[in-house]
């Protein structure tokens, strides 16, 4: 998530604030400054923000310090609750209630990426273990259906669509009565982009509606909208109720602040979030994650997240312990291969709490990747005891294992001396307790 | 459209002009109408910047006083924002086409612009436009990557009888514009209109990958297509294609679905490009070659 910059702009006011000895008017006043003009522009409404300022003036002004309560902490923690408040304070689940197929209405305003999220959702439920399918019910944007199959036929995704028919409602019937023949667990209907003042393309949309009966109404909201998010998500919320919504290109420079905005327009809640080109490039919605980039606290809950989603047998335990250097080498590998499945090496370590993770030159990056590709060779070819006591492996072990996986003797020794470098790492006791601070907020 | 911009504008009209402000009512005022710019969606940055524009001109004024004379107060707000956008003639192009026809070579135009902003159809619609001017057209489908983006400009394209010239996913998009220019020169055709694949302006590398085939293609303009509904990023966009890739007018696209057009500001504000069009509706037709004016007039600043 991008929040980078706005996370720097509320260290810096945070920073400011502290250096005053007490919470006075003034503090407080250039504290809040700082927090509205961060969140103006991160696209969040005026309204908005103005009276999530005057809460969190109030509540500094009157609340009182808890002992053993820093004002750093107490003021965090204000900000914290407040923008909870606003998105909700567990990431939502997606659950279909044991319906099926479960229906899922795909709506959105033109370009904001409603195909792209069609075969992404598609993709992540599917690796969640429902059987997925998709109908192409977008009768104006020309290649909507061929978007799809090329991006799900490899996936082996069933999408049904008739390009060449005008009749969206038809379309969706059959689709939906085509698909049952897969046994599936959720349709997900993608629609034609439209917007408030297009009063046919919205009549078009009740109409759809009430044909398919969906369950959920999912809005795809820009990540890029500014102050019109809200009025945009409230006119669909006029005519098709909207269940809950998925907020796409949270890679840009923008924070998705009016989704915020439609949140508050319709109640619905935020259950996913675009983060990339790639169909994987898609995660749950996680409100404390997002709030705590906000405030610059890395978290690594939405990384735990991102793991167990990814249908990896990584439990949070085990990240824990490797995380405190309780593993084994075999531990070591696993992990870094199952991470390395999660996606391009960057954008795990860039939310791992270590520091200078995300600045770590593209050509490193690309050695470590080719590295772990090795590790994992090498340690198919040990022993249990030598995966077990790495320190029994001499130079005609290493020439034996290095021969099984196909690597230089070096490689084997460079992966002996990094498990024990990484181990003494994880020990580290300042390392440890930055840690142990993550976990909190 | 834009309605709220206009009244924002005349709020801050009528309040310089009926009454005479303090130093801190000044200050009030503007930051009222800071907020005002910032709920039309013109981006953070640029309310700043037209802001403190205001504020000296305002101390510059102040002096003289302005005894409730309507005439200069509209001045002064109409220069803060005029100054943000500037209007290219849509016979720019016309003319460069008739230079470059004279010399057998077409007129070649690059689309940028990131996912989403509405290059696609923006392009059918300048092509459409181009045409109804007397000028032929034919296409370039150069966004290789985006899953259904060829078929996107090839339907829409040739519904409309435009020749599109296309390859395969994944085929070098600089080949398929060096191949549409060639296919044009020997037809004869005005205008080569390439579109390409959306990007984003944080990805470093698909912004050069962009310039490469600038400096390949050598297009007579790049144009960016930014979506009029987008908010603070619109800065960031613009500015990071300029940089990077360089631009030569803008086209604001979905005017019509009740943008505030505060995006126009933030874009022209980042690049200092002038807007050529705007996208105003789903017809082809629906393409505006005076946005400058639009947006001016709905401020009731023309």
């Amino acid at each position: 998530m991008v929040a980078s910059q706005l996370a720097k702009t509320f260290k810096d006011v945070l920073s400011r604030f502290l250096a005053s000895p007490s919470a006075d008017r003034q503090a407080v006043e250039e504290l809040v400054r700082g927090i509205q003009r961060a969140l103006l522009v991160s696209d969040v409404n005026v309204e908005l923000v103005s009276r999530l300022s005057d809460r969190i003036r109030e509540r500094s002004l009157s609340e009182k310090l808890p002992p053993g309560v820093s004002r750093k902490d107490a003021v965090l923690k204000i900000v914290y609750e407040e923008l909870a408040s606003l998105l909700g304070s567990r990431p939502p689940k997606f659950s279909t209630g044991g319906k099926k197929p479960y229906i899922i209405m795909l709506l959105g305003i033109q370009g904001a990426g409603k195909t792209t999220t069609a075969a992404k959702l598609a993709n992540y439920l599917k690796k969640n273990g429902f059987k997925v399918g998709v109908v192409c019910a977008d009768t104006y944007r020309p290649g909507a259906f061929q978007q799809l199959q090329q991006l799900l036929a490899p996936r082996d995704i069933p999408v049904y669509g008739e390009p060449d028919s005008k009749d969206s409602v038809a379309i969706a019937v059959k689709g939906i009565r085509e698909l049952a023949a897969h046994d599936l667990d959720v349709v997900i209907i993608d629609t034609a982009g439209r917007h408030k003042e297009q009063s046919t393309l919205m009549e078009e949309m009740k109409m759809l509606e009430k044909a398919i009966k969906p369950d959920e109404n999912l809005l795809v909201i820009d990540g890029t909208i500014g102050q019109q998010a809200g009025v945009h998500a409230k006119s669909f919320h006029e005519n098709t109720r909207v269940g809950s919504i998925i907020v796409t290109k949270l890679d840009t420079s923008a924070k998705g602040g009016g989704a915020l905005s439609a949140v508050s327009a319709t109640g619905a809640q935020i259950k996913f979030i675009g983060v990339g080109e790639a169909l994987e490039d898609f995660e749950a919605f996680n409100p404390s994650g997002y709030i705590a980039s906000l405030l610059g606290v890395p978290d690594i809950e939405s990384l735990v997240e991102r793991v167990k989603l990814a249908e990896l047998e990584v439990s949070e335990e085990k990240a824990k312990a490797l995380l405190s250097g309780r593993f084994t080498l075999e531990d070591m590998v696993n992990q870094l291969r199952e991470m390395k499945k999660l996606g391009p090496l960057r954008k795990i370590l860039s939310k791992l709490p270590l520091p200078g993770m995300a600045d770590l030159p593209e050509e490193e990056l690309e050695k470590a990747e080719e590295r772990i590709k090795k590790w994992s060779a090498i340690i198919q070819s040990m022993t249990a005891e030598e995966k077990s006591n790495p320190q029994i492996v001499d130079d005609s072990r290493a020439r034996r294992i290095a021969r099984g996986a196909g690597v230089s003797e070096r490689d084997v020794k460079e992966l002996i001396r990094n498990y024990q470098l990484s181990r003494k790492m994880m020990k580290d006791r300042r390392l440890r307790h930055v840690l142990r601070q993550t976990k909190g907020i | 459209m834009l309605q709220g911009l206009k009244k924002v504008f005349q709020d801050i009209a009528e309040k310089i002009r009926t009454t005479t402000l303090s130093d801190e009512e000044v200050e009030k005022t503007l930051q009222t109408f800071f907020s005002q710019l910032v709920s039309n969606d013109v981006a953070v940055e640029t309310a700043e910047s037209i802001v403190s524009g205001l504020r000296e001109e305002l101390k510059r004024v102040r002096v003289g006083r302005f005894n409730g004379d309507r005439a200069v107060v509209r001045q002064i707000l109409r220069r803060a924002v005029e100054d943000k956008i500037k209007q290219a003639d849509a016979r720019i192009l016309l003319e460069r086409a008739e230079r470059n026809m004279g010399a057998g070579r077409p007129t070649v135009i690059m689309f940028v612009g990131p996912n989403g902003s509405g290059k696609t159809t923006t392009v059918v619609k300048l092509a459409t436009y181009l045409r109804s001017h007397g000028y032929s057209v034919i296409l370039a489908s150069a966004d290789t990557f985006r899953a259904g983006a060829i078929e996107q400009l090839e339907t829409l394209g040739e519904r409309e009888g435009f020749i599109v010239v296309k390859q395969g996913y994944g085929a070098d998009a600089t080949a398929v514009a060096v191949d549409a220019v060639n296919r044009a020169r020997s037809m004869r055709a005005h205008f080569v209109l390439v579109d390409t694949a959306g990007r984003t302006e944080t990805d470093r590398g698909l912004l050069e990958e962009m310039k490469k085939m600038k400096r390949v293609l050598n297009p007579d303009f790049v144009i960016y297509v930014g979506d009029a509904l987008t908010g603070n990023a619109a800065v960031e966009q613009a500015r990071q294609f300029n940089s990077v890739v360089g631009i030569d007018y803008v086209i604001l696209a979905k005017l019509d679905a009740d943008a505030r057009g505060g995006s126009a500001l933030s874009i022209a504000h980042a690049t200092g490009k002038p807007l050529i069009f705007a996208g105003v509706g789903q017809d082809m037709k629906d393409l505006d070659d005076s946005p400058r004016e639009r947006v001016l007039s709905s401020l009731d600043l023309a």
